[in-house]
């Protein structure tokens, strides 16, 4: 089993739209999954810049980007990640 | 706790694409179609239809631009016209808060309702215990007759399985004064008479439909025009935003300010001043002082609490004495006071040396549009910096510590606070001010936690008031003027 890296972006448009939030995330997931996920705060990420990623805020659980980011879309991608690893 | 939503978001992506309007000179070409861009043909509609999404939209921009929604005379006006008023504007109008009559759902009075876990028992508490008689038994489940309920709620403490909730009008059940009611179309109106502009009906409500009046498009016309510009940042700002205070310093001033202050320096000279105060009243035998800083309870004080004006401290506030800092180095310069709060938009209005006043949320509008990143603008460095007990006014008890920390051994104060209004704590207010306050200096916060847990903040209470605390220990200590 490998471990989960989610990074929330912090930009500023993700932190304008609720990225600080977000980074209340470790708090909320459930036992059995915490332990296999680092959640790191990170700098601007550029998803922002060109729109085809979508709106801000944006949080990136492995290599998969999320748009529109709030605290259920992240736990359900960390659950998936988890499933097919 | 969760207090994001989708209504937050909306409204923050609307300041943005004004923002970038503005700032990029499209603002008459591009505002009537925002509404449509939004919501194009065969989009998803949020409510019945597209074109009350719309509506609503143009309603939510008219706010934006400053504008009060309930004014509105013509529906045909363009939003670019209003654009252009507002433009032309030379300074913000109350009131500070505007209902979009069309996105008030009109929720249901508030009410109490048996739900499906009624058990149709036998003890049936509830029939036993109604004083009006308004709960009857049928088809094996209790239901409360509305027009005899009064809402007392005994029914709600008796029932043995939880089977009965309340259902509240949300920005009714927060407004500490009772100044949001409905019309007869079910529709809530603001009571100018009555309301405090705390701003807590705005967060409340779900369906986004209380609006503050913004001046972010007047604050970026003047930073673009010929006179001087100056940002002051209030305390609480040191916690909003990540990097912190001295980040967020270079940050602003990208945004084309020609200078940015702390009003924490302010701050310092309200404790000063307020403390002299306090000893003074002490020693001539009033029997409470109570603090001036917070402009929702000032309100609440002169319309609901009249008695209370007596103690009221008449030292000014640190918006103030920091405006006039900046306008008696320049008084052409224009100054703009940021803070996560409301009410501060009607204070300054009524405040010579305040020209504008901008929320977090419409400068983290503006620092997105402007394409700013906080995180990569160097650390400020604060000439002066002012002290920690100025910086720590951004939280409950920070005022009760600086006035305190000034105050020498012969006077003795008993600090009581009050850490949020609400309607019990209006009455409170009220009892305090005829001879029940339990102590001599009475420190009294709109918003719970302080300014930290304004209604336009952009970071939880606690993680702010962290970064403050930080911020406040980066300063070297100065000694108390004696």
């Amino acid at each position: 089993m490998t471990n989960i890296t989610v990074k929330i972006c912090t930009g500023t448009t993700c932190y304008v739209m609720g990225a600080s939030q977000l980074l209340s995330l470790p708090q909320l997931l459930p036992e059995g999954l915490a332990s296999r996920v680092l959640v790191e705060g990170a700098n601007c990420l550029d998803f922002c810049k060109n729109g085809q990623h979508g709106k801000a805020p944006f949080v990136q659980v492995n290599n998969t980007v999320i748009p529109e980011a709030t605290i259920e879309k992240v736990k359900e991608a960390i659950r998936q990640a988890a499933e097919t690893d | 706790m969760i207090y994001d939503n989708n209504a937050i978001r909306l409204r923050r992506n609307l300041l943005i694409d004004i923002a970038k309007l503005v700032m990029d000179g499209n603002l008459f070409e591009d505002i009537d179609r925002m509404p449509l861009t939004m919501y194009p043909q065969r989009s998803d509609a949020v409510r019945c239809c597209i074109y009350k999404d719309r509506a609503i939209t143009k309603y939510r921009l008219m706010a934006i631009l400053g504008h009060r929604v309930e004014n509105e005379t013509d529906e045909l006006k363009l939003l670019s016209q209003y654009a252009r008023e507002a433009l032309d504007r030379q300074e913000p109008a109350t009131p500070v808060l505007t209902v979009i009559d069309q996105a008030c759902s009109a929720c249901q009075r508030g009410s109490h309702y048996v739900t499906d876990a009624c058990r149709s028992c036998v003890a049936r508490p509830c029939t036993v215990n109604c004083r009006r008689d308004a709960i009857e038994v049928t088809n094996k489940r209790a239901n409360i007759v509305q027009e005899k309920c009064i809402n007392c709620g005994l029914c709600v403490k008796v029932c043995p399985y939880h089977a009965i909730v309340y259902v509240p009008v949300p920005c009714e059940e927060v407004c500490p004064v009772d100044a949001i009611v409905k019309d007869e179309t079910g529709r809530e109106h603001i009571d100018n008479e009555k309301c405090i502009n705390c701003g807590k009906c705005m967060g409340a409500c779900p369906f986004g439909a209380i609006m503050e009046r913004s001046s972010i498009v007047d604050v970026i016309g003047r930073i673009n025009g010929d006179k001087k510009t100056v940002a002051m940042l209030a305390p609480a700002m040191a916690g909003q935003f990540p990097g912190g205070m001295k980040k967020l310093t270079s940050a602003v001033k990208r945004l084309g300010f020609d200078d940015v202050v702390e009003v924490a320096l302010g701050a310092e000279l309200t404790a000063q001043n307020e403390s002299k105060e306090v000893a003074e009243k002490l020693s001539e035998g009033t029997a409470l002082v109570t603090t001036s800083c917070c402009p929702a309870y000032i309100e609440a004080v002169n319309k609901h609490v009249p008695e209370m004006l007596p103690y009221v401290s008449d030292t000014p506030t640190p918006m103030h004495y920091t405006g006039q800092l900046v306008k008696n180095d320049d008084p052409d310069a224009i100054t703009v006071f940021i803070s996560p709060c409301v009410a501060k938009r009607q204070e300054a209005i009524a405040d010579p040396t305040i020209n504008y006043v901008l929320t977090t949320e419409e400068l983290g509008a503006m620092l997105v549009a402007a394409e700013i990143e906080i995180n990569d603008c160097p650390e400020a460095i604060f000439e002066p910096p002012a002290s920690s007990e100025g910086r720590t006014f951004a939280f409950s008890g920070g005022v009760t510590k600086a006035v305190r920390e000034h105050l020498d051994e012969t006077t003795e104060i008993k600090p009581v606070q009050i850490d949020g209004l609400d309607r019990k704590k209006i009455k409170l207010l009220q009892a305090y001010a005829k001879g029940k306050c339990p102590g001599n200096f009475l420190e009294v916060m709109s918003c719970e936690g302080g300014c930290v847990g304004g209604p336009c903040t952009l970071e939880g209470v606690g993680k702010a008031r962290n970064r403050v605390t930080d911020f406040a220990n980066q300063t070297i200590e100065k000694t108390p003027q004696q």
